[in-house]
């Protein structure tokens, strides 16, 4: 009896390890998340504690409470915003011309574009804080700064992105729309420019969580400007605020259901009708 | 800057006929000439087939002709003007791709709309409807390429190009993927098609037989130049080189040494025998030659028996094979010098077959006896026709 209720079990196992394991990885990373999420409710004994001591609305209905917190979350929506547009449109033509057209130094350049990435953070961080330093901007430093920088760095990761996404694009379907009428800007943006977009859009969002994300240039570039990131640097010192996890929560619903909303898009796009 | 194109206007620009002429054309990658030279001239209206092995540069003829691919020399004329620098866009030609190149991003509707969309004609939706009909993809118009199997997407390929009634269509093997039934009913639609609007076809195929039954003129291609071009029966008949005897169909081919000529006359000695051939269009004069003859021409006789005036006759040769392949007897036959010939023989039954071991006669008309210089190699294109 014991034996095949045992057996039973154990096949049971054997036959749903991918299945248990992969839980198990899921459950570690989303973790944090749960955390982020239980304690944007929690209702902390002194306003600045970690442990979960009750539920409250309260940080939902007061995000805006401590000071400076919704400021710096603004400051990092617009530049990231910014940055991400600026960054996707010319690194999406840099991509353009890099793959589809032949020029003296396309070697050189692809080499280059990757330099940004591999180079450490704090290093261009502080040689670019020299540059605007000696280019008289160090009374500037602020927004402007920010921007520019965060372009730099994201440029580099859209290029290779969007890159990716035309190399394993048949040049003959350019060629195919040409022969079918469309001169070079209708074959771009018939043909190439959709064919170019599910690249284009994973380089957007990457690109728009990098510069919201990012602590080291920005902090060494901002001058008085205050960023998310720098707010929540400069509240751990002193006990960081419940509301920080409800702007935490937020981003992470943001980015879920952007990435349901693609997958849904998708759906329905590749759906059958006939 | 869209504007200063004129697509618009392109197709219709050309006026007067629409001879296609492509004039010494060469192209080259690098160091390797994919074409060499090369010089067509495709009549309006014309169904000319495109033959070659693999990798002897039709595509990249096709290609130019398209104004994907800029030749290093020569001219492209059609109807009388200089297509050579042209933007594809700016030519009334269009292609049916080797590879389909399908967008991916588009319906089928979309898909075979793609060209007429510059028009903004309001007919599109009854035009594609028409088209897919034609194809019999009608319900599939919704669906995206990859749904699709190989042979629905080439269809779709071939009414994405047909739809705009170009003056010049090049089809790059366009029915390749297709089963024999429904290749058969695209033949005879694409031929209807061809007759109906009067397009210049240029079809590029590994088919011989549809090359032959198609086209008006074939151009048989081997290494980036043109062998020969002619009518269907033109270059069954009479080749003119080794390959082309070798590449379209199958050939015996002796060796044999002029001897006398009169007119279109010659008389040649294959091994003390003579053998007469009539109607020679090839230009050997004198001197050695391949004497050529093909295998369903030649019938065979029991040794010494059935002369019949006016023909040529090999004397004792010796059944070595045979096998019976339903319509006809195939022989292989050798020779007295040792050289082995294809016999292929209908099976009316007027007469039991051979079997391995009979000494029998060859036999076969003046008519059906080609000669070509026999400086070229006889074996050229003889294993290049397998994809038939
Ligand atoms: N872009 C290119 N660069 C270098 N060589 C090329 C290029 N395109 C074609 N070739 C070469 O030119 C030759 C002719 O190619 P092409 O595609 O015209 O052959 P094809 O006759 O169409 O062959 P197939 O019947 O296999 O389609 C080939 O040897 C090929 O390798
Ligand atoms: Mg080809």
């Amino acid at each position: 009896m014991t034996a095949v209720a045992s057996r039973g079990v154990r096949g049971w196992l054997g036959n749903h390890a991918v299945l248990i394991f992969g839980l198990l990885v899921l459950l570690y990373m989303f973790t944090p998340i749960f955390v982020v999420v239980l304690m944007s409710f929690n209702d902390p004994v002194g306003r600045l504690g970690y442990d979960f001591a009750g539920f409250t609305l309260y940080n939902w209905k007061n995000i805006c409470e401590p000071y400076q917190l919704c400021e710096s979350v603004g400051n990092s929506i617009k530049i990231a915003l910014l940055a991400t547009g600026l960054a996707t449109v010319l690194g999406s033509l840099m991509a353009y011309a890099m793959v589809r057209h032949y020029f003296r130094g396309r070697g050189t350049a692809n080499l280059m574009i990757f330099l940004p990435m591999a180079s450490p953070e704090i290093v261009l961080g502080s040689s670019l804080l020299a540059l605007f330093v000696n280019a008289n901007l160090a009374g500037q430093l602020g927004f402007w700064t920010v921007f520019v920088s965060h372009v730099m760095f994201c440029l580099s990761f859209i290029v290779i992105t969007v890159k990716a996404r035309l190399s394993g694009l048949d040049p003959r379907l350019e060629q195919a729309a040409a022969d079918l009428y469309a001169n070079e800007w209708q074959t771009f943006g018939r043909v190439t420019l959709p064919l170019m977009m599910p690249g284009i859009v994973s380089a957007a969002l990457l690109s728009f969580s990098l510069s919201f994300d990012d602590f080291i240039i920005t902090n060494l570039n901002s001058g008085q400007m205050i960023t998310f990131p720098m707010f929540v640097w400069g509240s751990a010192q002193k006990g960081i605020p419940m509301q920080i996890n409800v702007v935490g929560t937020i981003m992470f619903l943001l980015a879920l259901g952007m990435v349901l909303g693609g997958l849904l898009l998708r759906r329905i796009r590749e759906r059958p009708t006939a | 800057m869209a504007s200063r194109s004129g697509s618009e206007a392109a197709p219709s620009r050309l006026g007067g006929g629409a001879d296609l002429e492509i004039q010494g054309v060469t192209k080259r990658f690098g160091d390797f000439v994919a074409v060499n030279d090369l010089s067509l001239n495709v009549p309006e209206g014309a169904f000319y087939a495109l033959l070659g092995a693999s990798g002897c540069g039709k595509t990249t003829t096709l290609r130019m002709v398209a104004g994907l691919e800029r030749p290093s020399a020569g001219r492209i004329v059609l109807g009388g003007d200089d297509i050579t620098g042209l933007k594809p866009y700016q030519r009334p030609v269009n292609t049916v791709f080797q590879s389909y190149a399908l967008f991916p991003h588009l319906s089928i509707f979309e898909n075979v709309a793609f060209g007429l969309r510059r028009t903004k004609s309001k007919e599109v939706k009854t035009k594609v409807g028409e088209m897919l009909d034609l194809v019999q993809l009608q319900d599939y118009a919704q669906r995206r390429p990859a749904q699709l199997s190989g042979g629905q997407q080439q269809r779709v390929a071939l009414a994405r190009a047909l739809i705009n009634r170009p003056r010049v269509l090049l089809l790059d093997e366009p029915l390749g993927a297709l089963d024999l039934k429904l290749r058969r009913a695209m033949q005879l639609e694409l031929k209807r098609i061809q007759t109906e609007v009067g397009i210049t076809f240029i079809h590029v195929t590994h088919d011989q037989e549809e090359a032959m039954t198609m086209a008006d003129t074939i151009a048989v291609m081997n290494a980036g130049v043109i062998e020969q071009q002619g009518t269907p029966s033109d270059l069954y008949g009479h080749p003119r080189t080794t390959f082309v005897a070798n590449f379209l169909g199958q050939s015996n081919l002796l060796p044999g040494t002029i001897r006398d000529r009169t007119g279109d006359e010659v008389t040649a000695e294959v091994h003390g025998t003579k053998v007469l051939a009539s109607h020679v269009t090839s230009d050997v004069r004198e001197g050695d030659v391949w004497v050529g003859v093909r295998p369903e021409k030649v019938t065979l006789h029991a040794s010494g028996e059935g002369h019949r005036d006016g023909q040529n006759r090999l004397p004792e040769g010796e059944v070595i094979d045979v096998s019976y392949v339903g319509v006809s007897t195939q022989y292989v036959v050798r020779l007295p010098f040792g050289q082995k010939l294809m016999v292929f023989e209908q099976n009316t039954g007027e007469r039991p077959p051979f079997t391995v071991g009979d000494r029998v006669d060859l036999a076969w008309l003046a008519d059906h006896t080609f000669l070509l210089d026999a400086r070229q190699d006889a074996h050229a294109g003889a294993d290049l026709d397998d994809d038939a």
